[in-house]
């Protein structure tokens, strides 16, 4: 069993290879949180307009995003754009896709966040001269932030997670890199060590996460 | 009255089919302490709010120290610097110092450096008698003390007219002075005020006028003496023999 | 202009490839619907199997049910579905793309949903388990008339939500061969050197899940606590 599962020749000889997947998931997750979190308040700020006609399409493109799995998104940059004369590789399309997945997701929770700063907080600012946009940025989004934080982590550690799926389009992350190992030393090894690495780096956060919403629960 | 500082007329504003203003004037002339009382839903905060235009008139004129404020060519958010406004729920960012709250229009709006910003704000701070409490978040504050930062927060940014709506309505009784207080020194200083406010005794011996709304629109006004004692009209009566049983 | 617009949809909505690969992709939605079902099912009968455990409050079995729990939260379902299809052969289990997809995700919905359970649970006033059981109700009545009634209310958003997004990782499956939507639709593509089949894929899935996310917003708004 540890000779199938664990084998420390096969750990020596992959642990580099492993290693770069998991430098690379860290940068893929450091370029498409912010991407995400970019498109996710370019959704918020556009929602928080409260204008009728953008009302509709704003949700209509969220749920859509929810409705849609990711990995068929990714393959339709990647594999269905060529038809029309656009190869963009499989790392810019990661990136384009996150952002419209995963954008989604913290718009929701961003809209959310926004719409619990009550209205007396823009017009205290407003009255002082503050225009709608400082009114936004140094009044109402602080304190949405803060409020729903738990859920912007939970949703950060799900978008760490769905990195792996760079893998399918030839992306070196972590799972990517097992896999090749796994082919090249005939044993399941490498993908376990890439489980273990992914649990111990997120672990954490799992924890820290229970902790939280546990006490948002119990606050209500 | 010579040039009034607060030109407002013919206001009218409607929410949907509810008709809220129905042609309200008011002149404030300057350093002069209106107060405006009246049932509730008749129109009180409406009018304050349409004054600084955090809610857009439907229709009629509002001048404040000569800028007309429904100009669309008018900046607005540097008109508002010199309308301060209280809220009754204080309305303080919980996620600033006291400091933090008096100082961030200062330096975003009038945009003054961090020093003059925070000398300016320290300055407002113990004109309300919370130099001490200047790193103090809302939460770490009582009502009073809170609502006395929301005024500092008005007056950093030396306004020309100040708007309450209700100052003291959230505050329990004990906390009510030391709001009153403040107010009473604002007006000492000089400053131009309109209150919205079911403090009567503040009313008796510190405002210049009283103005009655009821329904939309003013149903009379004066010194407070003449309102008090011999209101003119059957709805006032009527009104200040409730507020009096209290 | 009009010529782009002719090769554009000649390519991406073939007529004749779409009529071709139909039957395929309907197939696939079959096999991607069975898979979800099995899914939600299983997946959320197990976490509230382990939140019920877990509120009997016997010590090393709650550690054990955490860990399991912190496990699947912490490794991307990829990584399971991977791990159990190609892992488990090297010890003479080989288990389907089909199985190893399903098992994989519904640990992950098990993992999620315990957690969100649990969470339900101890939400409920220690106060409703004293009143209930001062009337002679036992622990299982209690928890079964008094605090799962309650919990339940305030686990259907974040519940439903979770569900919708591991449900939707039904298109992983593809990695290991099911021919699901996306397995399907990508195989056709490759036969047919022709996007058409992956547009029809997409619309299908669009199709599956796009009534039931907005069915899940319709709920929680109905759901929503009122705070
Ligand atoms: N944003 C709004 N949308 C719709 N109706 C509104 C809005 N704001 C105020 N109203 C309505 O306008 C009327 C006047 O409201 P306003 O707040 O000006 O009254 P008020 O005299 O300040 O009352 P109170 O003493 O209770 O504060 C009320 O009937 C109120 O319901
Ligand atoms: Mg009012």
């Amino acid at each position: 069993m540890i000779q199938t599962f664990f084998n420390p020749e096969i750990i020596a000889a992959s642990w580099p290879i492993v290693m770069a997947g998991l430098r690379n998931t860290v940068l893929l997750s450091l370029l498409v949180v912010p991407l995400g979190l970019i498109g996710g308040l370019i959704l918020a700020l556009l929602a928080s307009v409260k204008n009728p006609a953008l009302r509709w399409p704003l949700m209509a493109w969220v749920d859509f995003f929810r409705a849609f799995p990711p990995l068929v998104l990714l393959i339709l940059l990647f594999a269905g754009l060529p038809f029309a004369g656009l190869e963009l590789g499989g790392f810019v399309c990661v990136a384009v896709a996150f952002f419209l997945n995963t954008g989604a997701y913290y718009g929701e929770i961003l809209r959310a966040g926004i719409d619990s700063v009550p209205a007396g907080q823009v017009e205290a600012a407003r009255s002082t001269g503050l225009s709608r946009l400082q009114a936004m940025a140094y009044v109402v989004l602080p304190q949405a932030v803060r409020n729903v934080l738990p859920d912007l982590l939970s949703n950060t550690l799900e978008v760490v997670k769905l990195t792996s799926l760079g893998s399918v389009v030839a992306v070196p992350e972590l799972l990517y890199q097992a896999r090749q190992a796994q082919s090249i030393t005939y044993n399941p090894t490498p993908i376990v060590v890439a489980a273990i690495v992914y649990f111990l780096m997120l672990w954490p956060v799992v924890r820290l996460l229970s902790r939280l919403e546990n006490r948002a629960f119990a606050g209500r | 009255m010579n040039r009034p500082i607060v030109d407002a007329r013919g206001l009218h504003k409607h929410f949907g089919a509810l008709h809220v203003l129905k042609g309200v004037d008011l002149r404030v002339a300057e350093r002069e302490l209106v107060f405006v009382i009246g049932p509730s839903g008749s129109g009180k905060s409406t009018l304050l709010r349409c004054l600084n235009r955090l809610e857009e008139p439907s229709s009629g004129s509002v001048v404040v120290d000569g800028i007309d404020m429904l100009d669309p060519r008018t900046d607005i958010n540097h008109a508002r610097q010199r309308i301060g406004m209280v809220f009754q729920s204080f309305n303080l960012y919980p996620h600033m110092t006291a400091l933090g709250n008096v100082t961030l229009a200062l330096r975003k709006v009038a945009g003054k450096s961090r020093a003059s910003a925070d000398a300016l704000g320290k300055a407002a701070l113990e004109r309300v008698g919370l130099a001490d409490r200047a790193g103090h978040t809302p939460g770490q504050l009582s009502g009073g003390q809170q609502q006395r930062v929301a005024i500092a927060r008005s007056i950093a940014l030396e306004p020309r007219v100040m708007l309450f709506d209700e100052p003291t309505s959230a505050l329990d009784p004990e906390l009510v002075g030391s709001v009153l207080e403040v107010m009473r020194s604002l007006r000492e200083s000089g400053m131009t005020m309109i209150v919205v406010s079911h403090e009567m005794g503040f009313a008796r011996n510190a405002a210049d006028r009283v103005v009655f709304m009821d329904e939309g629109s003013i149903v009379e006004q004066g010194p407070p003496a003449a309102i008090f004692e011999h209101p003119a009209h059957e709805r006032t009566r009527s009104f200040i023999g409730q507020i009096q049983q209290h | 202009m009009r010529g782009n617009l002719d090769r554009f949809v000649d390519t991406f909505f073939n007529a004749t490839v779409m009529l071709k690969y139909l039957p395929d992709i309907l197939s696939g939605v079959v096999v991607t619907i069975e898979l979800a079902l099995f899914i939600v099912v299983t997946g959320i009968a197990a976490g509230l199997a382990l939140a019920l455990l877990r509120s009997l409050g016997i010590r090393p079995l709650n550690w054990l049910i955490i860990g399991i729990v912190d496990l699947f939260r912490s490794l991307p379902p990829l990584v399971v579905i991977v791990l159990i299809y190609f892992g488990l052969p090297s010890v003479d289990l080989s288990p389907s793309g089909f199985v190893s997809t399903w098992l994989s995700l519904a640990l992950v919905l098990m993992a999620f949903s315990e957690e969100i359970f649990w969470a339900g649970i101890t939400s409920v006033a220690k106060g409703q388990w004293e009143a209930a059981r001062s009337t002679g109700l036992s622990f299982g009545q209690t928890l079964m008339n008094v605090v799962l009634p309650q919990a339940f209310r305030l686990t259907i958003p974040p519940l439903t939500n979770r569900t919708i997004a591991i449900t939707k990782g039904t298109a992983l499956g593809t990695v290991v061969a099911v021919t699901e939507i996306l397995g399907q639709a990508s195989s056709a593509m490759s036969n047919s050197y022709n996007p058409s089949p992956l547009m029809m894929g997409a619309a299908a899935y669009v199709v599956l899940f796009f009534p039931v996310v907005v069915a899940a917003r319709w709920v929680e708004t109905k759901f929503a606590w009122k705070r």
